[in-house]
């Protein structure tokens, strides 16, 4: 060991942590898209297989010029925000029941566990039923697929608020309500939203699966015709305008637990 | 011992009302195990009390059960005199997590306490500019929790307590939380605070040191079951314990021979044992 030699120290740390970048982001969605509209210019991806972004686009194009993308929307969004804000509400509502007592909590939790994992869409037939083919068995659809993720999410969220600060509030005297409506609902409140992001593409996953069936108007109804006429163009942008549905509402989302939740860091 | 004033303080915006409390052959167990084994202790006005001992003795136990956060197995609680009007809230703690609601700011948590009373928001707003500027905290009115250190969280729980005109404070471990120089900062506050308007306070804490230098007298419990084992009083007046006071120290290496024994063996225990 020689002791006069002098070495850096090597670096081991760093890594393991990720920085957001726009522009990898932009770069890499921008590629494929060229990738995939040149792959079908010159015959590399088969226009039978997949149609080019362009021509995805031009269908899109023809369903404004034609008015019909205003009739679908407003049909599937007048579903899914009808079904979404009852099955949310009514969601929030009885999650909120089960965390704070106990006997319901006994009586609903195994039934809501047993009832959240079967899939909404094989009961729309018995919705139908119920409700009639028309807006009712549609929204009922939504409804209760929805309703369920946010009853577990509510309750989790009452289950996870410190117990420290009820205690606090107890401590200062204060009346049960003003300790729901004060330290439970507020600190559940995280999880809440949470789940409203969950229920809500869950809401749009039923809503298409809804309108497969005897729906005239909605983009579901418009995918489903373009897929039995093979019109592979139309199917593309028809999903497409489901992401971009997808994409709003979890903006929306994002914005409101930016204003709810700015206590946060 | 320091002279406890008599009279009460009868002005509106005096915090703090006097008021005795008294433990009567208090035993509480969990399960199968006792942590506190018949206790009897009065705690007159002006005074504070320090409790020390071994972990798991049932300091905060001790604590919860005065405030009527929990019930005690046998034994009572009594406070003596009827709680004055103008105190909001009798029996009032200082946590040692702070517990600060992070969804409200310095003022949003202070106006917490006073929400549930029938007082006008005038009147609440003056209580909770009074309540910062004795605390120092004015500045930070409108900060959130998140943004605050340790110390300044514990100063806003200090003025949500004087907020509500507590006649006891119950303060379980309030400095543990915090490293040595702001707990030192701390204690030189509450010392302030007291000098101004003496208070009564019962002071759970693991640390001899703050127990010597702001007990007017120190119940030290035995290891589980907690049992009164000695109180040791302390004549010297709160202003005159500064840093470096040799009696101070003396009191303070007694108390840790009378605790040692039991400490060693309590860190030997197993958990849930």
């Amino acid at each position: 060991m020689a002791d006069n030699e002098t070495n850096p120290v090597p670096f081991r740390g760093g890594g393991f942590s990720h920085k957001p970048s726009f522009t990898v982001w932009m770069m890499v969605f921008v590629m494929l898209i060229l990738f995939w509209e040149f792959g079908s210019n010159i015959g590399f991806i088969s226009n039978l297989v997949l149609p080019a972004p362009s021509e995805a686009f031009n269908a899109f194009l023809q369903l404004i010029d034609s008015g019909m993308l205003w009739k679908h929307l407003r049909a599937s969004l007048q579903r899914l925000i009808l079904g979404w804000t009852f099955g949310t509400l009514l969601g929030v509502g009885v999650g909120l029941l089960i965390g704070l007592f106990s006997n319901v909590r006994a009586g609903l939790s195994p039934l809501v566990s047993a009832i959240f994992a079967i899939p909404k869409i094989a009961l729309l037939p018995l919705f139908i039923i119920w409700f009639g083919i028309g807006e009712g068995s549609k929204v009922a659809t939504i409804l209760f697929g929805t309703f369920f993720p946010t009853v577990i999410a509510t309750y989790g969220g009452v289950d996870n608020v410190d117990r420290s600060l009820i205690r606090m509030g107890q401590s200062f005297g204060l009346s049960r309500l003003s300790i729901v409506r004060k330290i439970i609902i507020p600190g559940a409140l995280p999880a809440i939203l949470s789940g409203f992001r969950i229920s809500a593409s869950i809401g749009i996953i039923l809503l298409v699966a809804a309108e497969m069936i005897g729906a005239e108007f909605g983009v579901g109804a418009y995918i489903l015709l373009a897929g039995s006429l093979m019109a592979t163009d139309q199917l593309i942008a028809g999903v497409s305008i489901l992401s971009l549905m997808g994409l709003s509402m979890a903006w929306v989302i994002g914005k409101v637990e930016n204003y709810f939740l700015k206590w946060r860091v | 011992m320091t002279g406890i004033p008599q009279s009460l303080p009868s002005s509106f915006f005096h915090f703090f009302i006097f008021m005795d409390l008294q433990l009567n052959n208090i035993t509480h167990a969990y399960g199968d195990m006792t942590v506190l084994d018949d206790i009897d202790l009065t705690v007159s006005g002006g005074e504070i009390i320090c409790i020390v001992g071994p972990s798991g003795c049932g300091k905060s136990t001790l604590l919860r059960l005065m405030g009527g956060l929990e019930r005690p197995d046998s034994g009572e609680v009594l406070l003596l005199g009827e709680p004055p009007k103008s105190s909001l809230n009798p029996l009032t703690y200082i946590f040692q997590d702070f517990a600060l609601l992070p969804w409200r700011t310095v003022e949003g948590n202070i106006s917490l306490a006073l929400e549930d009373h029938p007082i006008s928001k005038q009147e609440s707003r003056k209580i909770i500019d009074d309540v910062l500027s004795r605390t120092h905290l004015s500045d930070f009115k409108k900060a959130w929790p998140r943004q605050l250190s340790g110390g300044m969280k514990q100063r806003v729980a200090i003025a949500r307590a004087l907020a509500v005109r507590p006649a006891v404070m119950l303060m379980d471990e309030p400095l543990s939380a915090l490293d040595s120089q702001t707990r030192e900062l701390l204690m030189d506050d509450l010392i302030d605070l007291w000098m101004r308007e003496s208070f009564t306070a019962i002071y759970v804490t693991h640390n001899l040191q703050e127990a010597v230098r702001f007990g007017h007298r120190i119940v030290v419990l035995s290891r589980r079951p907690g049992r009164v084992r000695e109180i040791v009083k302390i004549d010297k007046p709160l202003s005159e314990r500064g840093a470096d006071n040799e009696e101070l120290d003396e009191v303070q290496h007694y108390l840790w021979r009378l605790m040692r024994d039991d400490a060693r063996a309590a860190d030997r225990e197993l958990l849930n044992g």
